[in-house]
């Protein structure tokens, strides 16, 4: 067993301490992994999902998130490990027997059969009497407002419609855990926001457990109530989605939650203090307020600045870092200003400013960093104790 | 610059497209017509006499006649060409069924499902489609023999229940293989087992290839004429082929207008098949399952 999974153990003991009884939890994973090929893809993943959360497992493409879900739903079986479903060990149980439905992004939806076989299939695979399938589908049309499509095919509906079929297939059964593996990546821009708007709205009606796989962080921060963060086959952390955009345990979820995505800068620890800590920068020395920080002097650092954590400088005022505008965003209520530091190297700081500022390429800024919100990472990529303002702010998520 | 504005004079590139499409269709129905010619000229000569197929090239009867028909039906055994057309069914019908059965359930199993020793397996399917069927005579006819099936319908369609057409096989399998993964998923958390999900999901989603697959067969064994030729003896189980030949030489003065009569007869049930069948060749069903 690896050090990671021996912490990961440990963590969900807390958890168990924390929350006390162990029926709360709808969907438990116990140290799963799982391997292909003699590639481990799942590196011993320990979680709980409470009754009627909504949890979204996010991470870039090949961190294992699909993996995850294909595991809950019974689609893959794990190398080694439990999972747990409404107290039931299910590790090896068939799919149909878990009492989970899922939602595929490619809809899946059964091409030879109408929009009420298709909802109707599995109640008709259990073999319920023909009047409670017809009743079970149309209330689940009703809720979906499919009623006058369940005589059509697949083909002659629209993107969203037939994610709503696909969704409907899934209501019908009323399973403990509705699985959703990117539902929404196959629909464009607009009809994805008001997808997105109607799965949450359909979450909050049934208050059903759900698991949620997306790559879209946009779609993580707004429907989840607790986001696990994956990366490599290992869970990076997990809480709430601003407990994440607040406090990043580590330099990955600090970069994969926000967008743009946070600034990052080099510097040299040059003194600690109870409530600060002092950094070497090319350009500068700045303070940071820092409670509980444990970092050695002369110690590399990354801090981290979210860009609407910086600010041009007003004349009076000292600036932080100066540099130079390279490139300017304006998407009308707000505008993303990409600045060139003078005399370094590396990507450019994005700053978000209003609409309406005056800015032009090439100009000479001096930028001042929101310090109280800004974050600090050691050189393995750990976050380095807490910032004064999300000092108290906490929501009781599990930190890994 | 007025000049600019006068219309440019196209000349006779304007009447380009319709020159293309002039000597396209009419090259393809100068061809297609080559191809159909001995199909019509055997109609045609099947509503000749005798005399007139030898004196005419043209497909056209002078003096149309029936009696083609009325004789080659009686045949010069004592059964009617009714016999030999139900005995080919009696043949065809059940090799058809077994063939597509055997060979959705045995592609089935290579594409979706991980076998030790698949590669191997499906290297050897493949092996036995490149094998000559001359090959396989003597070693299967000794073997029937050893069984007592000679002179039975048994060695023309026993095989085919143990999928032994590797070609069909292979069809399929590449059919099932461009299918969606998902969709079966989803039948599966659905809660069928593989069996459902084969005969529920997957066989009406292929139904073109099954099509295919079963109108191939109808059309090949309909036209076999060595298989039975090896296996049945006695007259009275003669299929359609074997029968055409027969009359070719028991009698000395050929009657070639009974014996194309009897052949147009004989390609009626694949021609209306086929045509019946047609659309699901052009017919994507999958279309609307699965975005992309």
């Amino acid at each position: 067993m690896t050090p990671v999974s021996l912490t990961q153990m440990g963590n969900q003991k807390q958890a168990e301490q924390k929350w006390g009884n162990v029926s709360i939890d709808s969907v438990r994973l116990t140290d799963v992994r799982k391997t292909f090929n003699g590639h481990e893809v799942i590196k011993g993943v320990s979680l709980e999902v409470k009754k009627g959360e909504l949890v979204v497992f996010v991470g870039p493409s090949g961190c294992g998130k699909s993996t995850l879900l294909r595991l809950i739903a019974g689609l893959e079986t794990p190398t080694s490990g439990q999972i747990d479903i409404s107290g039931r060990d299910v590790t090896y149980a068939h799919p149909s027997k878990r009492g989970v439905a899922m939602v595929f992004q490619s809809y899946a939806l059964y091409p030879h059969m109408t929009v009420f076989d298709n909802i109707a299939f599995a109640l008709k695979i259990q073999g319920l009497p023909k009047d409670e399938i017809t009743h079970k589908v149309n209330a689940a049309a009703e809720t979906l407002q499919l009623t006058h499509l369940l005589r059509r095919r697949p083909k002659a509906l629209s993107g969203g419609q037939r994610q709503r079929v696909a969704i409907g297939r899934a209501i019908v059964r009323e399973p403990d855990v509705f699985l959703f593996d990117e539902p929404l990546s196959n629909l464009d821009a607009a009809l994805r926001g008001q997808m997105r708007v109607e799965i949450a709205r359909l979450h909050t009606k049934l208050n059903a457990t759900s698991v949620y796989v997306t790559h879209d962080q946009v779609e993580a921060m707004t429907l989840a109530d607790k986001i696990v963060v994956l990366n490599a086959g290992r869970i990076e952390q997990v809480g709430s989605p601003l407990d994440l955009y607040r406090k990043p345990a580590n330099l990955f979820v600090a970069g994969f939650i926000g967008s743009p995505r946070m600034n990052t800068l080099k510097a040299r620890v040059r003194d600690v203090s109870a409530d600060a800590v002092k950094l070497d920068l090319p350009q500068t020395i700045l303070s940071v307020p820092r409670q509980s920080a444990e970092v050695p002097q002369g110690a590399s650092v990354t801090l981290g600045v979210r860009p609407e954590n910086l600010h041009l400088a007003t004349e009076d005022e000292d600036a932080h870092l100066n540099g130079y505008v390279i490139l300017i965003e304006r998407l009308g209520g707000e505008t993303f200003a990409y600045v060139a530091l003078k005399d370094q190297e590396g990507d450019p700081l994005i700053m978000k400013l209003d609409g309406e500022v005056s800015l032009h390429n090439h100009q000479a800024v001096g930028l001042k960093i929101d310090l109280n919100r800004a974050h600090l990472f050691s050189e393995d990529g750990q976050a380095i104790g807490v910032s004064p303002d999300f000092a108290h702010q906490t929501d009781g998520s599990v930190h890994v | 610059m007025a000049s600019s504005l006068n219309p440019v004079d196209h000349g006779w590139r304007k009447h380009l497209p319709l020159v293309n499409a002039f000597v396209r269709y009419g090259l393809l129905i100068l061809v297609g017509f080559l191809m159909i010619y001995p199909l019509l000229w055997m109609i045609g000569g099947a509503f000749k006499n005798n005399a007139e197929i030898f004196s005419s090239v043209g497909f056209i009867p002078k003096a149309p006649t029936t009696d083609g028909f009325i004789n080659g039906w009686k045949t010069s055994t004592e059964y009617s060409f009714a016999t030999y057309l139900l005995n080919t069914m009696k043949i065809v019908v059940p090799k058809v069924i077994v063939t597509v059965i055997s060979s959705v359930i045995v592609a089935y199993g290579f594409a979706r499902f991980a076998i030790p020793g698949r590669k191997w397996l499906f290297a050897l399917l493949m092996a036995t489609v490149l094998l000559p069927k001359s090959v396989l005579l003597i070693p299967q006819y000794l073997m029937f023999r050893e069984f007592g099936w000679l002179d039975t319908y048994l060695p023309l369609y026993a095989p085919q229940a143990f999928a032994t057409e590797g070609f069909f096989v292979f069809m399929i399998i590449q059919f099932m293989r461009s299918l969606p993964l998902d969709m079966e998923e989803a039948a599966v958390m659905d809660g069928c087992n593989s069996f459902q999900v084969l005969t529920l999901i997957v066989c009406p989603v292929i139904l073109p290839a099954i099509i295919s697959v079963a109108l191939f067969q109808f059309m090949w064994s309909m036209n076999d004429f060595l298989q039975p030729l090896i296996y049945l003896s006695s007259v009275e189980k003669y299929p359609v082929a074997l029968a055409l030949k027969m009359s070719i030489d028991v009698t000395e003065a050929t009657s070639w207008n009974e014996i194309l009569a009897m052949s147009t007869i004989a390609l009626a049930p694949s021609l209306i098949l086929f045509f019946v069948a047609q659309k699901y060749f052009v017919e994507g069903v999958t279309s609307g399952a699965v975005k992309g």
